[in-house]
């Protein structure tokens, strides 16, 4: 049987749909309101870095930030392809660098709340 | 002799403006430019966080410059047109079989609206806004 990494692939950008349904908004919303002067008070410096040291919500940020990247790099893939650029192995293997690269850095961001 | 088949002109780029269908299909998928671009920003305020009390309020101030605001709003109104069109496709992307019978879209489709101002509203609570 021939294998494809379709399932996986596509399973991921669904993960990440539905959680940037649910939560896209209300995180967009938080840093708007910070960019109109009003902060929430999570935003304070203390609180929001004793927030991201916790390790559930680092896990939880992490997993935010992965699926969030990998479900904009497939759609964009398949939007590209939609517009014309028909060089889907070239597309896709740059876009889920990109995605796959963003996550890694975010691993490494939050370890940095645990060293100090 | 070569055949000289119909090539129906359809531009490449712009072909998504002949029908208000399209239009629909193409607005949804271009939300993911601006889903990407949030999980980009929360990537860069993790690591402005990461870099101590300084780096996060210079983070906080390129906020509130001219275009931050504006550029947020966008971001929002893309996120929230992502949420809406994702959750009315749920009955399509994943239909709930019960015996014989299938869910009901209309149930489903309620269900996850709820489940999100459920989970707005827990966000907005546990950051603190009111």
């Amino acid at each position: 049987m021939a294998k494809s990494d379709k399932p996986i692939v596509w399973s991921l950008f669904a993960a990440g749909g539905t959680l940037a349904a649910l939560l896209a908004p209300v995180l967009a919303l938080l840093l708007l309101l910070a960019a109109l002067g009003r902060p929430p008070a999570l935003f304070a410096y203390a609180t929001m870095h004793a927030f991201a040291s916790h390790w559930l919500a680092g896990l939880a940020l992490f997993v935010v930030i992965a699926l969030f990247l990998w479900h904009a790099a497939h759609r964009l893939r398949i939007t590209l392809h939609d517009l014309g650029l028909r060089r889907d192995r070239e597309v896709s293997v740059l876009l889920y660098l990109a995605a796959a690269g963003g996550s890694l850095y975010a691993i490494f961001v939050l370890l940095r709340f645990w060293s100090h | 002799m070569s055949r000289r088949p119909f090539v129906r002109p359809v531009s490449t780029t712009r072909w998504y403006f002949r029908h208000p269908r399209y239009l629909r299909y193409m607005s949804r998928e271009i939300t993911c430019i601006f889903i990407g671009a949030l999980a980009v920003l929360m990537l860069v305020a993790l690591d402005r966080l990461s870099r101590g009390p300084a780096a996060w309020q210079a983070f906080i101030d390129a906020l509130q410059t001219a275009y931050a605001a504006p550029f947020l709003l966008l971001i929002l109104l893309f996120a929230v047109h992502n949420a809406s069109s994702w959750f009315n496709v749920t009955p399509k992307a994943m239909p709930v079989q019960i015996g014989e019978r299938f869910l009901p879209g209309s149930v489903m489709i309620a269900a996850h609206y709820v489940l999100w101002a459920l989970v707005s509203l827990a966000v907005l609570w546990f950051a603190g806004v009111h």
